[in-house]
């Protein structure tokens, strides 16, 4: 994927400001940045939920706007924290949902072995009759996640897929994200508030400031004190836990 | 296996099977004596009533039931708002308005010419409703449906000025109560115009229940949101207003029907499309029943008998729903300034 100045406003002011970068395949890329820096926009528009203003999006071979919005949805997932969450579906339902851009509301035999085994790689089967709003964020967000491997997309885009998630669910959920690239070769854009997260589960780092990419480059590359406190504006002290760089801020 | 899918399918049996019985009963409830040993005998006078009045009213409130709640169904899943329906959403108010400006140009117009007026301003309505709240994205789930009862009010209010202006209030009463007391062959027919457009729903079932978990989620699944948006609300308006023509207005069916039927089948509207079905034309039926043996052989309108238990049902539900922490929880969309 191959996305050239991209531009957004919003009401005259520009929120994605001539956004260019290149996304490599079968990895973990984190994008990051203070509040309003643009990178849920960039998001939303390299998946097509958000139209913009300038600039065009590659994907494998043809801009974005020109694909077929069910043909898409077999290449590339976008799960978002937009949801309705009262809805009472059973984790079995919403996980079927992913097998609507192959086969529409028939489910055939083939679709039902590939919920299966999204249920079980998400270890969800305990609970695949249960109504998603009686789980817990933890399990929900797995429901979700499921649906996404059912759907068997080569890209899978996360908008902060760690939100409203206590420490052991948030990192569980990294790790999560982690197989889903080294396990089933997936490509992984997410959107994270949580920089060490960010260190420690993805390949690369794309760092978002006013709308323009500050720093985009592996983990390594980004995670330096200079960038960060560029960034951020506050100042940031880089260590090496575990052979990843670590950030603390004060 | 087989016992489960007996279990499966049990409320969908015996919601089929007490329809089917009450159908009979009430066709044989009243003024004018009817047996069933003379409709078998081939008596002309009995066949005629079973033909021209009986059976027109019995399927004139199946078809009301059916309509109704399959309406309220589709508009709750698609405004993502459990209090939502043709009463709460403006539609019925709509319809009866279009009705009006009918009698009002074309005062020689036929049924069928009312009904179109209806249909076109109860879809009208209907949209401009939902553009609304969905422009105002309310935090709370219960000011969705005030906004709608008093949108429909403000609808009703200027469809009654009219009326009274031009002196046509006495003809616009037949359908703002709704009661079933008119329904002779020959002019309900249109309501049986609700069957296809129930068929159509189940059809688009998945469409609607992707589409009623939210944008980013259906457009990741490649279903055109704004399409199923505009469809589903289009069905339900022209269900609501085939039945409003006929019958008149018939409030809360299309609210309680599918809240209490969603509550013990949840909310995958391919397994409880069939079950609001039936349970709304019998809840309809039996409302209806009652209303004729109230104050027999007087009848009582089914829109008395339904508000009553109807109004009942919605502050129960209202406080069940609150009570049970599914207010709005619905996370706001994230613009530019989240990000």
């Amino acid at each position: 994927m191959q996305v050239k100045e991209l531009t957004k406003r919003y009401d005259g002011k520009t929120v994605v400001n001539q956004v260019s970068f290149a996304i490599p395949k079968g990895k973990v890329i984190s994008l990051i940045g203070p509040n309003g820096a643009g990178k849920s926009t960039v998001m939303g528009i390299i998946s097509r939920l958000i139209a913009r203003d300038g600039g065009t999006v590659d994907f494998e071979g043809s801009d974005i706007g020109k694909w077929k919005s069910r043909e898409l949805s077999k290449r590339l997932a976008i799960l978002t924290q937009t949801n309705n969450i009262q809805m009472k579906l059973t984790v079995r339902e919403l996980v079927s949902f992913g097998r609507f851009p192959y086969s529409g509301g028939r489910i055939t035999a083939e679709d039902q072995e590939i919920i299966n085994r999204a249920i079980s790689y998400m270890e969800l089967g305990a609970f695949e009759d249960q109504f998603i709003d009686e789980l817990s964020g933890g399990q929900r967000q797995r429901a979700y996640i499921a649906m996404v491997i059912a759907q068997d997309t080569e890209y899978v885009l996360l908008d902060e897929p760690t939100n409203n998630l206590d420490i052991y669910h948030a990192t569980n959920m990294m790790k999560i994200v982690r197989r889903l690239c080294d396990e089933l070769g997936k490509t992984v854009i997410l959107v994270l508030h949580e920089i060490n997260y960010a260190a420690f589960y993805s390949d690369y780092i794309c760092a978002f400031k006013d709308g323009r990419i500050a720093r985009f480059g592996t983990v390594k590359e980004v995670m330096t004190k200079e960038n960060l406190s560029q960034v951020y504006g506050v100042d940031f002290e880089i260590m090496e836990i575990a052979g990843r760089p670590l950030s603390i801020y004060y | 296996m087989e016992v489960s899918v007996i279990k499966k399918y049990l409320t969908t049996i015996v919601l089929f099977a007490l329809l089917l019985i009450l159908s009979i009963w009430s066709l044989f409830i009243g003024v004018l004596d009817m047996e069933l040993s003379g409709l078998l005998q081939g008596d002309s006078a009995h066949l005629e009533i079973f033909l021209i009045s009986r059976l027109p009213r019995l399927l004139a409130i199946l078809c009301t039931g059916t309509g109704m709640s399959v309406a309220g169904l589709i508009m709750q899943q698609l405004c993502m708002n459990k209090f939502v329906s043709p009463t709460t959403g403006a539609t019925i108010s709509s319809a009866q308005f279009g009705i009006l400006l009918a009698l009002l140009f074309l005062p020689n117009s036929t049924l069928w010419g009312r009904a179109v007026f209806s249909f076109v301003f109860a879809i009208l309505g209907t949209w401009i409703f939902v553009w609304f709240i969905q422009r105002i994205q309310f935090k709370d789930v219960v000011m969705v449906p005030l906004v709608g009862i008093m949108f429909g009010n403000v609808i009703g209010g200027i469809t009654n000025y009219l009326a009274y202006k031009y002196e046509m209030t006495q003809a616009l009463s037949t359908w703002l109560v709704g009661h079933f007391s008119m329904v002779l062959r020959g002019r309900y027919e249109i309501v049986w115009l609700t069957l296809p457009l129930v068929a159509l729903a189940f059809l688009f079932a998945n469409h609607f229940n992707i589409a009623g978990m939210g944008k980013d989620f259906s457009q990741n699944l490649g279903v055109p949101y704004n399409f199923v948006l505009f469809l589903g609300l289009t069905i339900a308006a022209m269900i609501t207003a085939s039945v409003v023509v006929v019958v008149g207005s018939i409030s809360y069916i299309g609210l309680i029907v599918p809240n209490l039927v969603a509550m013990f089948k949840g909310d995958k509207i391919r397994g409880t499309l069939i079950d609001t079905a039936l349970f709304g034309a019998l809840f309809v039926l039996v409302c209806d029943m009652a209303g004729r043996m109230v104050i027999f052989p007087y009848e009582l309108p089914i829109e008395l008998i339904v508000g009553i238990i109807g109004s009942v049902l919605f502050v129960a539900l209202l406080l069940y729903r609150l009570s049970h922490g599914r207010k709005a929880i619905r996370l706001g969309r994230k613009g530019g300034g989240a990000a």
